[in-house]
């Protein structure tokens, strides 16, 4: 495939065939290696064809092959002609990341860590289709559905200051559940307040590295050994169900034919169903954001508890990675409202968008990107220049290299928790097998990802943070 | 002899694919029936072990398609619903069914099943989840054996 070099990060697929727009490819030349190894670029052009789609199609530093649309995919289209797809979303509709700043440092958890870990193991249910602590009625779900992480607070989970720390304040205003299917609710009703499993976690972390101390002290983040809690999960069965039903719904109504690939499936966004899939998307969005919101809670009792105090368990942030939104951007010299499909991406808006919260609105939006268990996460910081190159977007994660099949052959579950051990990382996980799964040397190497996100200007680097405990589902 | 070959024959019914992020199988089978149920166990054995469990008791399964890829998606879709808001664990897939009832209009299927299992308890190891089924690089293909090819989302 013909492939144009702009910079040391940006690789372009010129205009060809049914494509609209030209493909962008952020990525090192190391991280284009990998990416030119799978179906990632071809995905690429098969998203810049679909009809209303702006400026280009963008392939995130982490970017790698999904399906329909690629993970790390990043297309925005008109309200008018374009459209909106389930699959340009992924099937764990706001699947994201939050993070707690904590006053404890590593010296305060001296001989405590065990114990932290096993507490919260206990605490938030993790493993699979796990049933969550509450029995919720239809009603209770579909009032959650509709406030999102409001309704938890307003139960006694965490608080209003977490809310306003969260995107969309933790709640989008167009969820509709009435368009939601009796199994998606079904699926929904046992899964609330759980972890869930595969790439999901929940991590005891302490700063390791601080870039920008200014930027990193706005968002309570003060010097290295500080211990920090990161929370990764989604929207569980619910979501995965919303998504099902409508690629489903779209097929049987608008057909898949001359679709290069089925799960490219789509709706004109102004039409009913196009409406219908984003208005149930966003009451999924709502479930993950409770979802959050609940273990977080959680999180800091086991603190107060274990260690005496949660005082200072102040949110940083909390961040969609899978998720379609009505965002206004500018496209040819003229602001516009448009439709950002961020599957497997992280928002990165610089400074002055009102989305962002009135703490950091001078400086940007704060970026979490996880790596892979055991290995760093990173948090990143939004920039103005990302409107221009990425629609505000950057990376997510480390991105997979190796299938679960391949690293399941190569890695033994134990024999990965030893290795984490001897690094000084304790491990509290459901299945041994899910851990041979997920073993770091499976993903990208999630240092390099960051860099080139913070070399384009699409995100830049604030702190990096080294897990000291890790709790997989 | 005839038992045993046949016994492992349906053992292999199904092979895993390298797939960078995801799940990738391939089912196999004399009919389509056969091959569908094989993708099911697949998709089972992905997150426990089907031969382990109890076939304590049966669900009819009834999916409608609009093809046959549709039914396929439909079908494995099943699994994870039944997982999920039932706690119900796959063992054995009985008696399945592929019908096309308006044949001559050339398009929509139907599929009719028992599944066997038994609600999750602590005694099984619940190892994976499968997040959803999907139509990427999904095939479909009948010669003198059926096979079926599904990615799923993990």
């Amino acid at each position: 495939m013909e492939l144009k070099k702009i910079n040391d990060f940006t690789w372009e697929i010129p205009k060809q065939g049914a494509m609209r727009v030209p493909a962008i490819i952020y990525a090192s030349e190391r991280l284009l290696a990998t990416v030119k190894k799978d179906q990632t670029l071809e995905q690429a052009k098969n998203v810049a064809c679909l009809p209303g789609i702006q400026r280009y199609s963008y392939v995130m530093p982490d970017g790698h092959q999904g399906y329909g649309f690629p993970i790390g995919g990043v297309a925005a289209f008109d309200l008018e002609e374009g459209v909106i797809s389930p699959g340009g979303v992924g099937y764990d509709i706001n699947c994201g990341v939050r993070l707690l700043r904590t006053d404890y440092r590593e010296k305060d958890l001296a001989g405590r860590r065990r114990e932290l870990l096993t507490e919260i193991f206990k605490e938030v249910p993790a493993g699979v289709g796990k049933g969550g602590v509450t029995k919720l009625s239809r009603n209770v779900l579909l009032e959650i559905l509709t406030k999102g992480a409001e309704w938890a607070v307003e139960n006694g989970y965490g608080s209003r200051e977490d809310l306003l720390l969260t995107e969309e304040n933790g709640r989008m205003k167009e969820a509709d559940p009435s368009y939601l299917s009796s199994r998606a609710l079904e699926r929904g009703i046992p899964q609330l307040g759980t972890l869930g499993s595969g790439n999901h976690f929940l991590e005891l972390q302490k700063v390791e590295t601080i870039y920008n101390a200014e930027i990193a002290r706005v968002f309570g983040i003060e010097e290295p050994g500080q211990i920090l809690v990161m929370i990764h999960c989604g929207s569980r069965g619910l979501g995965h169900q919303v998504a099902t039903d409508f690629i489903e719904l779209m097929e049987n109504k608008l057909g898949a034919k001359g679709l290069p690939d089925r799960e490219l499936i789509n709706a004109p966004i102004k039409s009913a169903l196009g409406q219908q899939y984003y208005k149930s998307m966003c009451a999924a969005v709502n479930y993950a954001f409770a979802n959050r919101q609940m273990i977080a809670h959680w999180v800091r009792e086991v603190f107060s508890r274990v260690l005496g105090s949660s005082a200072g368990m102040r949110q940083i942030y909390d961040v969609c990675h899978n998720v379609a939104k009505i965002e206004k951007h500018r496209i040819d010299g003229q602001e516009k409202l448009v439709c950002v499909h961020r599957k497997g991406a992280t928002r990165s808006f610089g400074p002055g968008r009102p989305e962002i919260p009135a703490a950091y609105r001078a400086f940007g939006q704060p970026v979490i990107i996880p790596g892979s268990m055991g290995t760093a996460s990173y948090i990143l910081i939004g920039t103005k220049e990302a409107e221009e190159l990425s629609f505000s977007s950057t990376a997510h994660g480390a991105g997979r290299v190796m299938s679960r099949h391949e690293a399941l052959r190569r890695f033994r579950g134990e024999q990965v928790r030893d290795q984490l051990k001897a690094k000084g990382i304790e491990l509290q996980s459901t299945s041994l097998k899910g851990v041979a799964e997920e073993a770091s040397a499976a993903y990208k190497d999630v240092d390099e990802v960051v860099r080139t996100s913070h070399e384009m200007g699409i995100g830049r680097l604030v702190a990096k943070v080294v897990p000291l405990g890790v709790m997989k589902g | 002899m005839l038992t045993l070959a046949l016994g492992m024959e349906r053992k292999k019914g199904f092979i895993y694919l390298d797939h960078p992020a995801d799940a990738k199988f391939q089912a196999f089978g004399r009919s389509l029936e056969e091959a569908f149920s094989q993708a099911a166990l697949a998709v089972a054995s992905l997150m426990w072990e089907p031969g382990r469990v109890k076939r304590a008791e049966s669900r009819g399964v009834l999916v409608e398609g609009k093809d046959l890829e549709q039914l396929l998606f439909k079908f494995l879709s099943e699994i994870l619903y039944l997982f999920e808001a039932k706690g119900f664990l796959l063992a054995a897939v009985r008696e399945v069914k592929i019908l096309q009832p308006e044949a001559e209009s050339g398009n929509g299927y139907q599929l009719r099943a028992v599944f066997e299992g038994d609600r999750r308890n602590n005694s099984y190891s619940v190892f994976g989840e499968v997040k959803a089924i999907t139509y990427h690089d999904m095939r479909i293909s009948q010669s003198d054996r059926v096979l079926v090819q599904v990615v799923v989302d993990m």
